[in-house]
């Protein structure tokens, strides 16, 4: 008998501080605690909603999970590995699995280069081996699988609507085959029509291919649509943890009761 | 993007103008030992301050006057009359090494000697000022571009990284960038012209010399403005995203930092090229510029701080200054039409 898989992602009183600095020494006046003793995990295959006002800290937790920024202290184990304070070149092979879709779809996309250029960079990283030709069929068919043309790859950022760049944004997370995405926020810049598309073809891509999300957002329906589990984040704490349905129905924290009533009702 | 750009440029009238014309300046210093009738050290001390020959059409070809000295004490001449030498195409003379190695024993066109063709007169020791003034023109046109390429890697490359980095790198460049702003230019040029100068002495290395001394002092600000854009640029998603691939920093500076800056840096390369013109013009009219027996606009103009230039009217010997003029003029109109085409408030986010 199998022993009780190893959880993809286990998160153990996280830490990201970022110093406050003044005069001419740049002297240490003090710190943003800006995710303070952070606990959860992440089995393989789920969807991890985390939700919070502006400013609690979620997307600091997304960017510390990707090494965007570097944790003060706790640690992070992914599937078991201890990953917290790896050297940028061993957390190289993690780059290839772990990766991230950005709230901006305007800002996400360097507008100089073209779509097939920007989808080609993870493959040039994490691919060597392949070729021009490889490249520019991989880069075809990352794109239909995000419902977009292969004839949009040699165009430009400019030449998309929002929708259609958080698609590139999404088939470039895909194209280095990853097994865990950390979503920022990935549906709030976009219109609501176009948000369902986006988070339908993440369900998708989710079945497909067996991924496992940590879904960041501020808006509670759309997280609880994708979510199997909540996390509720205020102040750089989580506040409340749960499966989707108990979040909603029965909300233990007042913070969260004041989220939930925030919510706009029809 | 650049074949873009070009065809903007060309839609503009002020823009395609300047183009043009700067175009033919640096074809005409290109091929300055063809057009130009005379060497540069090529002197005639009989014929010295002589005003320009007159070209008149004569016997069906083109001719020049000829003149005779009528007075030396205050250099007068007078055009004789029914006296004509004329003008001969790819004629013979001195063989020269064109751009060093091929050989070459024509000049475009010239007179028969003793007559000379002075097209814009001759100086105290009677040079041809034209031929000077194209010869001159070959260090007076390159010094802005050599001296751009050099302060936009220097300034690209520290300001990017300083940006890019950020922390203590950051702050030991921009306060290196602080310490030769805070230098009064004109002084520190003097005193690195003066520092150098016993390990220069042949007129190439004097060239280089000058360019680096006025690169040395150029990077800076270069440098200031590209930390602060690199800074803005670094917080970018798109950035962001190339690290979370696991691009490595300095393929992030080239694939990703300086594309998005290179609209900037045609403008402030455009906008900038005059000052390294001018900065030539300042240290050879100084006296420690270029030297003779090379010629270039600012020496030319240093040769005629003589109060009889002025007392007695050689008013060609003062055409150097206009050149200088001239070519500054056009870069810095072609740089605002450049800057136009490229503002990034009006092109990039359509």
């Amino acid at each position: 008998m199998n022993a009780p898989a190893t959880p993809l992602l286990q998160v153990e009183n996280l830490k990201v501080h970022f110093p406050i600095t003044a005069g001419l020494l740049q002297r240490r006046i003090g710190e943003v605690k800006a995710v303070d003793d952070v606990s959860f995990t992440i089995e393989r295959g789920t969807t991890v909603g985390l939700v919070g006002e502006s400013g609690s800290g979620k997307t600091t937790i997304g960017r510390a999970l990707i090494r965007l920024v570097n944790p003060t202290g706790g640690t992070i184990r992914y599937n078991g590995k201890d990953i917290t304070f790896l050297r940028e070149s061993q957390f190289r092979p993690y780059r290839k699995k772990i990766q991230i879709i950005f709230q901006d779809p305007y800002n996400s996309l360097n507008p100089r280069l073209t779509i097939f250029k920007i989808i080609s960079e993870a493959l040039e990283i994490h691919f060597p081996a392949l070729g021009l030709e490889q490249r520019r069929a991989r880069v075809a068919e990352l794109l239909g699988k995000v419902g977009l043309k292969p004839e949009h790859m040699d165009r430009y950022p400019h030449e998309f609507s929002g929708g259609q760049r958080q698609r590139i944004g999404i088939a470039r997370a895909l194209a280095v085959e990853p097994e865990f995405i950390v979503c920022d926020e990935p549906v709030s810049a976009l219109d609501v029509s176009v948000q369902a598309q986006i988070v339908n073809l993440l369900q998708d891509l989710q079945e497909e291919l067996g991924l496992t999300y940590l879904f960041i957002a501020h808006d509670l329906a759309v997280v609880e649509h994708i979510s199997d589990f909540v996390l509720v984040m205020n102040q750089g704490k989580i506040v409340e943890a749960a499966t989707a349905e108990a979040i909603y129905q029965n909300p233990q924290d007042p913070y969260t009761k004041r989220l939930l009533d925030a919510v706009p009702k029809i | 993007m650049t074949s873009d750009l070009l065809h903007q440029i060309l839609r503009r009238r002020a823009g395609a103008f300047c183009l043009v014309v700067l175009i033919l300046f640096y074809v005409a210093a290109f091929f300055a030992p063809l057009l130009a009738p005379y060497a540069t050290s090529d002197q005639d001390l009989t014929k010295t301050y002589h005003p320009p020959t007159g070209v008149v059409w004569q016997e069906g070809r083109l001719a020049v006057r000829l003149y005779k000295l009528v007075d030396p004490t205050c250099a007068k001449y007078e055009a004789e009359p029914g006296q004509f030498a004329p003008i001969h195409f790819w004629v013979k003379a001195p063989t020269y090494h064109f751009l060093g190695f091929i050989p070459v024993s024509h000049r475009l066109f010239g007179v028969e000697a003793p007559a000379r063709l002075y097209l814009l007169g001759s100086d105290e020791t009677g040079r041809d000022v034209f031929s000077r003034l194209l010869y001159g023109s070959r260090v007076s046109l390159t010094i802005g571009l050599i001296g751009i390429l050099i302060t936009t890697v220097i300034g690209l490359t520290v300001g990017g990284l300083a940006g890019y980095f950020g922390g203590v790198f950051d702050s030991v460049a921009m306060r290196g960038t602080e310490l030769i702003m805070a230098i009064p230019g004109l002084y520190l040029i003097i005193a690195l012209r003066a520092a150098l100068a016993k390990y220069f002495d042949d007129s190439d290395q004097i060239f280089i010399l000058i360019v680096v001394i006025l690169s040395f002092i150029g990077w800076a600000g270069t440098a200031r403005v590209i930390r602060g854009l690199t800074l803005s640029l670094r917080n970018r998603p798109f950035i962001y995203a190339a690290e979370a691939l696991g691009q490595g920093p300095v393929t992030i500076l080239w694939k990703h930092l300086f594309p998005n800056l290179f609209s900037y840096l045609i403008v402030t390369s455009m906008l900038s090229i005059p000052g390294y013109i001018l900065g030539e013009a300042a240290l050879s009219f100084l006296g420690i510029g270029i030297q003779e027996p090379s010629t270039s606009w600012g020496l030319m103009l240093s040769q005629v701080q003589d109060l009889k230039v002025f007392m007695l009217n050689f008013w060609w010997l003062l055409t150097p200054g206009l050149a200088i003029f001239i070519t500054v003029i056009l870069f810095n109109v072609l740089g605002d039409v450049v800057r136009d085409i490229v503002d990034p408030k009006l092109k990039t986010q359509v």
